[in-house]
């Protein structure tokens, strides 16, 4: 007989072999899915993760590596914070639209007058929304004890009819023929998010995202504050005697994800995206959750996480447009992935025993 | 006559302990058969066999000559097995009967079962009305239930394990006439305990179990305490000693303290009041949940208190959390080792950084020093005797003793002025135990006060100068601990707790 027995202690070298089984196991599954639904598997596999690395049109696909990441990364780590903690937002995509609304808001205010201290402002702006935003399910939970799970995912839908709202009225481009959607930020030189090396993708988002990342590894590693976010998570009763104050730290953990996804918002909208639209949103906001749990709720894991996911999503799109594949069968293979990645995580503090049974 | 029931040779190894190693007892019907010996030597397991929820590797059981292997809790109970449990299992919010129903194949209609109850409590003197809510309950009366449930099986053989752990000196003497009628009627008890004098006025017959092994058999009217004691450890105990300290001024002073409860069946603090001098060490007893986790955390500061209620040399510490008062000296220990104490996935190093921060310099603007934090786990390690392979082992993969060594060490080492410890030896072995005591004598000593909160009688008894007891969340009066006697000691901790005498 097989019996689960606990670890005396979580093994270390299962916690770092997981996502490596994870991705393996996809490849796996996600290649059957494939061949069930009559694609050559490995052509599929390649597709979404060799083709958009070293293909042909690889010089185009590369900056989107970064463009479509950092947003994923930036969102992924202040989530990885909270969930260490045992706090979770999953409303990061509401606090990613509000971002978005009151940065593009901030800049649009002022055109079309040029300034330099425009774009910084709105990152402020930014900054503040998606803050302010997921400061709303942190004061509930502080006095009012509500589920922040519950509160920060409803208040998603009501951040997607602000932001229909905004498009069609108060920030609707004046001159876009009556067209929804604002007026477009790229062309406005004070507010645009530009690259700063052309052609590679990094814009001003990537360079955030490589902040937080550092931030939240000294933060954890270093600092007493990131102490206390992982007593917490480890064992709540244990945080309090050693001074930790719960709801001082549901404050901090939940405003600084919603400060991060608002900040991925801000330099989404005033970048790549370009304007304040009915469909600004894709789902990055939910997509870090993945991230961040594929990444371990470590700073480093993250990077690689939201670069690998940032892969698929490109890979993805490939594989839709060459092999045809549907839409839905990306996201199944998105899913196996964090599935995977959650099955699997049981072996850091269990392992597996054959032989004899062994009753209660 | 056949023995009722007859154990040989049973083994049962667990991967890196064997628990139980070839094991053979005897009980007769009516007998009273204590089962004696520390923490980890084996008796639990020992008697999760008999009941069916552990299977063993070797050996045999007969009942009533007849070969006896339970595969579930519901055989042994159709065998005539019945079991206390030392951890209740009752729900708080049903009443008294709807609980002894749930626990029942083919309950009978809650009418009927509450006469049935009320027939079977009056017959053995343990009076209690069917429709009362458990969560309103005595310990003692939950502990009634759970017998009770026990003797509507009508059971040949019960077993108790620690009953005793939760009763005041009054409550256990109103259980031991309910036992020994029991024994009169021909049930046989197999009484698990390491309370040697109880042991000595109940049981007819001991077996003594010490890792795993049966070290011997006795009979324990005709036994001194202090031979068992030595049987179950295996050798000569020391006895703790302090050098005659005289009490210095007054540290720690708490005038009547009211805190409501932070959970639902907690209970309140109720005008608890304390005066700690320099060098004293004040036991505090009493049944557990009566305000014992509440006063922890008041002192620890986990609970904040209305100004003036806590004052540490005079000035008030009631606002100050448990950082700001471990900073001028107030230390705490609470009693739950893993989660409370300590995290239990986390390693030792970080475990010292937990409560250590601040006053061995950990800290610096907020940033932490790792390293200087091992040094500090590993001077617990070494000081402390605690076995562990190092400083970045997990918590939780420390024996219980290991562990509360650990987590006293952590706070002595930090030489408090004041400090406070819940239970500081519960689940530990006798030469741990010894340890711990030894050093919270050495910290008074050296002039330290400390509130030694214990459920353990004898401890108190052994190491402290004066003894108080929590009962409904209120504190008696100290008094020195010479010539106390345990009549007295009973009635501080609510005597009888208002539980009728049984009518025997």
């Amino acid at each position: 007989m097989i019996a689960l027995e606990k670890r005396p202690e979580p093994s270390r070298a299962f916690s770092y072999l997981t996502p490596v089984l994870a991705v393996i196991a996809t490849f796996f599954f996600g290649g059957l899915l494939f061949a069930a639904l009559g694609k050559d598997p490995v052509t599929s596999i390649l597709t979404i993760f060799w083709e958009p690395l070293f293909g042909e049109f690889s010089f185009y696909y590369r900056p989107q590596l970064l463009i479509k990441g950092a947003p994923l990364v930036l969102i992924a780590i202040g989530l990885s914070l909270g969930f260490k903690a045992g706090i979770w937002n999953i409303g990061a995509e509401g606090q990613y639209i509000m971002g978005a609304l009151f940065g593009a808001g901030a800049g649009l205010a002022f055109y079309p007058s040029e300034n330099v201290l425009i774009f910084p402002f709105m990152v402020l702006a930014g900054a503040f929304g998606g803050w302010l935003w997921a400061m709303i399910p942190a004061f509930l939970k502080v006095k009012f004890g509500t589920n922040e799970i519950l509160v920060s995912l409803m208040l998603v839908y009501v951040a997607e009819q602000f932001l229909a709202s905004m498009s069609l009225g108060l920030l609707k481009n004046p001159e876009g023929f009556g067209f929804p959607g604002s007026r477009n930020l790229q062309q406005y030189a004070s507010a645009h998010n530009a690259e700063i090396i052309a052609g590679s993708g990094m814009h001003w988002g990537v360079v955030a995202a490589l902040i937080a990342v550092i931030f939240a590894y000294v933060l954890l590693a270093r600092h007493r504050l990131g102490f206390a976010v992982r007593v917490t998570g480890e064992a709540p009763r244990a945080a309090r005697f050693a001074g930790v104050n719960p709801n001082r730290l549901i404050l901090f953990c939940l405003g600084t994800s919603g400060l991060l996804a608002g900040l991925a918002g801000l330099f989404e909208v005033s970048g790549p995206a370009g304007q304040v639209s009915i469909d600004f949103n894709v789902g990055y906001g939910f997509t870090a959750i993945i991230v961040a749990f594929l990444g371990r709720l470590h700073p480093i894991g993250i990077v690689l996480a939201g670069l690998l996911m940032a892969l698929t999503y490109i890979g993805g799109d490939i594989a839709q447009s060459q092999l045809g594949l549907p839409a839905a069968a990306i996201q199944v293979f998105q899913g196996m992935l964090l599935f995977f990645l959650l099955a699997l995580d049981m072996f850091t503090n269990y392992r597996l025993r054959f032989g004899r049974s062994e009753a209660a | 006559m056949t023995p009722l029931l007859s154990l040989k040779g049973l083994t049962k190894a667990y991967p890196g302990v064997v628990a139980n190693d070839d094991v053979s007892l005897e009980i007769n019907p009516g007998e009273v058969h204590s089962l004696l010996g520390e923490n980890g030597a084996g008796k639990s397991t020992l008697v999760k066999m008999i009941y069916g929820l552990v299977k063993p590797d070797h050996g045999e059981m007969k009942m009533n000559g007849v070969a006896y292997a339970p595969s579930e809790p519901r055989a042994a109970r159709g065998s005539g097995v019945g079991m206390v449990f030392q951890h209740f299992s009752l729900f708080d919010a049903l009443s008294v009967a709807e609980n002894i129903a749930l626990g029942m194949e083919n309950a009978p209609k809650l009418t009927a079962l509450s006469e049935q109850i009320r027939k079977v409590s009056d017959t053995y003197g343990l009076p209690l009305a069917p429709d009362r809510i458990v969560g309103d309950l005595s310990a003692g009366e939950r502990q009634r239930v759970e017998i009770i449930r026990c003797l509507l099986q009508e059971p040949k053989l019960l077993i108790m394990d620690e009953p005793t752990s939760v009763l005041t000196p009054q409550e256990v003497d109103i259980l031991f006439q309910t036992l020994r009628k029991l024994s009169a009627e021909g049930t046989a008890i197999l009484y698990i305990s390491h309370k040697l004098e109880e042991i000595r006025s109940l049981c007819d017959s001991a077996t003594i179990l010490r890792l795993g092994k049966v070290v011997g058999t006795c009979v324990p009217r005709e036994t001194t305490a202090r031979e068992m004691a030595e049987m179950m450890v295996g050798k000569v105990l020391g006895t703790p000693t302090r050098a005659g300290v005289t009490l210095g001024e007054i540290v720690l002073e708490v005038s009547a303290l009211s805190l409501p409860s932070p959970s639902a069946f907690g209970m309140p603090l109720r005008e608890v009041s304390i005066q700690l001098r320099k060098g004293e060490i004040l036991g505090v007893g009493g049944v557990a949940g009566n305000g014992q986790d509440e006063l922890l955390a008041a002192l620890s500061g986990e609970l904040l208190s209305p100004a003036g209620s806590i004052k540490m040399r005079n000035e008030d510490i009631g606002h100050l959390g448990p950082n700001a008062r471990r900073a001028i000296g107030l230390l705490a220990a609470p009693e739950e080792r893993l989660g409370h104490a300590a995290a239990p996935d986390m390693s030792l190093t970080e475990n010292a950084m937990l409560t250590g921060a601040a006053r061995q310099n950990l800290e610096r603007n907020g940033f932490l020093n790792w390293p200087a934090a091992r040094g500090f786990a590993e001077k617990i390690i070494e000081a402390f005797d605690v076995r562990t392979p190092g400083p970045g082992n997990a918590a939780r993969s420390l024996s219980g003793g290991n562990l509360q060594k650990f987590v006293i060490g952590r706070e002595v080492l930090q030489r408090p002025d004041v400090l406070v410890v819940n239970q500081p030896t519960w689940g530990v072995d006798a030469s741990a135990a010894a340890a711990i005591r030894q050093s919270l004598l050495d910290l008074a000593g050296k002039g330290a006060a400390v509130i030694v909160i214990s459920q353990d009688l004898d401890e108190l008894m052994e190491i402290s100068d004066h003894f108080a007891a929590l009962n409904e969340g209120r504190l008696s009066e100290p008094c020195s601990t010479d010539g106390l006697s345990v009549e007295q000691i009973g009635l501080m901790m609510g005597g009888a707790h208002g539980m009728e005498v049984a009518h025997v």
